[in-house]
């Protein structure tokens, strides 16, 4: 990626990936690990509990790649993710964040 | 209704109770301060049989062995730090080669994670990668959940390795238990789209060229009678992995034995002519396919796996399946129609009869296929009651190309991962598993060094594991690579220093057989592989024999080179 500047690096596409997983210490890791194993970046991340705590959403933003579809496939597999949704970049879950990055 | 009796147990006792409530009565392992609570109840289990292992990696690869004849879940032991670093190179293994397995390891107290205490190491995080799923258990309650868990998603859909560490607190923390959980099984299995089986139905019936490609998978899913059953309706020419060998008997007229790297030319041949490749339980491994697009060139693909994130990963498939294999053929066979493809299996047996595999010396016991078959020979009439397991070099390739393995699980090698000092532990946990079959074990002077301690563990266990080495004072097949892809620039792969390997295992009790010194090895053997109890045989070989043909890495498997 070093080779590329910042203005095409925007410009690659992005997918927002939407994760209902459970809530417990670790599962993050599991998750973020099979992004890092394979030196596919993941350039957002951003986690919560939702409703009672059992369960918390990630959202991932990664880059549009060829292995994206492996990528689900691998996340699916994981026993603490209940389901993967996927979103394009025009999904304002970061996009609203950006006030916070200036 | 009697009032359910309530008791008091510790964490420790709960796991006991556990693991016998789960029908486990072998496991292997090696204590540790983190993990005492859980021996000391385990000494008091009349059920539970220990073995102990020389060291952790050791224990690993016992339970593989239990695993792998079994195909039951195995369950092995260590204690935090070194003792949980051990094991990792074992459930790594077992991850790439879909073993099922429980790994238990013992960690530092809670309140004492992540303060670097003695023999802390992060067992949880360093598993996450090589694991199907692992726990860091909170509280002892939590046991009578993650156990019987443990054991469901080890055995289920595509069995691997899981890993519970339970700290030290955990172990000694007392619960009352009222009631007990069913034991973990391993998930029903679902039925495959009945379009998906009639489009694949469609494409075997309508094949000229087809060929049948079986992967570990087979075995694991007990589909071998099927899938075999399917190859003779069908007349499908059938090729095998080296995790499915055994699951066609080699001498089946169908069968092309093992394809790709070291897979005979006429295997290769014949993909590359085939028009629809029937890929069963298997992973299109590198060493399978060589390089990927010239694999197959002109077929289509069915592909059936119960991980769907193996489908399309490697090579897209015309029609992916993610099922079973054997619910699967179950489905499909019935619509496969019966054929006798006389031009295509004419054609194969061409290929056979001009490009066969060559066994140079096979019928000399002082050569590597010799030796093989002198063993095969010599252990029963077909030589397919014993169980065969490898270390991982040339030896292996050599009984992957050579032995006339004909059951499934028969044959216990390290695959995916290609682990060195496999195959001795292996060998004790198959024996362990299945006391009235012979074991043997081929490995290298390079191999049995890497878990040559486990000589004392057989002893104490007296299995029946009969260890050839085939010693050719080197790490073979780097010297052969070295030989042929690095200009003969032979470096650290000759043995300057080799051990008097016979001595060694008569200093671990073993009985031995040194080949080299017998006029007659063939008679030399039969009376050595009828002995019961652990026994070395040794046989040197010379460290310019190469396994072959061969597929440079990387390369087209049609491109061989040798054989």
């Amino acid at each position: 990626m070093n080779a590329i500047n910042k203005p095409e690096k925007q410009a690659l596409a992005r997918t927002v990936l939407e994760l209902d997983v459970n809530n417990h210490a670790g599962v993050m890791s599991h998750v973020v690990g099979l992004f890092s194993r394979r030196a596919y970046n993941v350039e957002g991340i951003l986690c919560m509990p939702v409703g009672d705590g059992v369960s918390s959403r990630i959202w991932l933003m990664v880059g549009e790649d060829i292995r994206l579809d492996q990528m689900v496939k691998q996340v699916e597999k994981l026993e603490d993710v209940l389901a993967v949704r996927r979103h394009g970049a025009e999904h304002q879950v970061f996009e609203r964040l950006e006030e916070f990055f200036r | 209704m009697p009032r359910p009796t309530t008791e008091t147990l510790t964490g420790a006792q709960i796991v006991v109770r556990l693991l016998e409530r789960q029908g486990v009565r072998t496991l292997s392992g090696i204590p540790g301060g983190a993990i005492l609570p859980i021996y000391d109840a385990l000494s008091q289990s009349s059920l539970i049989h220990h073995v102990l292992a020389r060291h952790e990696q050791g224990a690993g690869f016992i339970a593989q062995g239990m695993a792998r004849a079994s195909g039951e879940v195995a369950v092995c032991m260590a204690s935090s730090g070194p003792g949980a670093t051990n094991l990792l190179t074992a459930i790594a293994d077992a991850k790439l080669d879909s073993i099922p397995m429980l790994a238990i390891t013992g960690q530092v107290p809670t309140p004492m994670i992540g303060t670097d205490a003695f023999q802390e190491v992060d067992t949880y995080g360093l598993s996450i990668p090589i694991t199907k799923h692992n726990f860091l258990v909170g509280s002892a309650q939590e046991l009578l959940d993650i156990i019987p868990r443990a054991f469901r998603l080890a055995a289920s859909g595509r069995p691997g390795p899981v890993l519970v560490d339970i700290p030290k607190d955990v172990q000694n923390q007392a619960v009352e238990i009222s009631e007990w959980p069913a034991p973990g099984v391993a998930d029903p299995v679902l039925a495959a789209p009945a379009e998906l089986i009639e489009h694949a139905a469609a494409m075997i019936n309508a094949a000229a060229r087809p060929i049948l490609y079986l992967g570990g998978g087979v075995v694991h899913s007990g589909a071998s009678e099927l899938a075999v059953a399917l190859a003779e309706k069908a007349s499908l020419p059938t090729v095998m992995t080296l995790m499915a060998l055994g699951a066609m008997p080699v001498d089946h007229s169908l069968s092309l034995g093992m394809l790709g790297m070291h897979g005979a030319r006429c295997t290769n041949f014949a993909l590359d002519e085939c028009d629809l490749l029937i890929a069963l339980g298997a992973r299109f491994d590198d060493r399978a396919t060589g390089k990927v697009a010239a694999f197959c060139p002109q077929a289509k693909i069915i592909h059936i796996d119960i991980d769907c994130s193996e489908l399309d990963k490697i090579k897209t498939a015309h029609v992916g399946i993610c099922g079973d294999v054997a619910a699967v053929l179950r489905q499909l066979a019935p619509q496969v129609g019966a054929q006798l493809r006389a031009p295509w299996l004419s054609r194969v047996a061409v290929l056979k009869a001009e490009h066969p595999l060559r066994l140079p010396g096979v019928d000399d016991a002082r050569t590597p296929y010799g030796l093989i078959r002198a063993v095969a020979d010599g252990l029963d009439e077909f030589g397919d009651q014993a169980i065969v397991a490898t270390d991982v070099g040339q030896h292996q390739m050599w009984v992957a190309q050579a032995y006339p393995l004909r059951r499934p699980r028969q044959w216990l090698t390290s695959g995916g991962l290609g682990t060195m000092g496999f195959g001795l532990p292996a060998a004790i946990g198959a024996s362990l598993a299945q006391p009235e079959r012979t074991v043997v074990c081929f490995s290298g002077d390079g191999s049995i060094l890497m878990n040559v301690q486990e000589f004392a563990t057989a002893a104490e266990e007296d299995v029946n594991v009969k260890v050839v080495l085939m010693n050719n004072a080197s790490l073979g097949l780097v010297f052969q690579q070295q030989t042929m892809f690095y200009g003969e620039r032979i470096f650290a792969s000759k043995f300057k220093g080799v051990p008097d390997f016979v001595k060694v295992a008569e200093g671990f009790g073993w009985r031995t057989l040194d080949l080299d010194l017998t006029d007659d090895p063939r008679a030399a053997l039969r009376r050595a592989l009828a002995l019961r109890g652990p026994m070395l045989i040794h046989a040197s070989i010379d460290m310019r024999e190469q396994v072959l043909p061969m597929v440079a890495p990387g390369a087209s498997n049609k491109d061989m080179i040798g054989g």
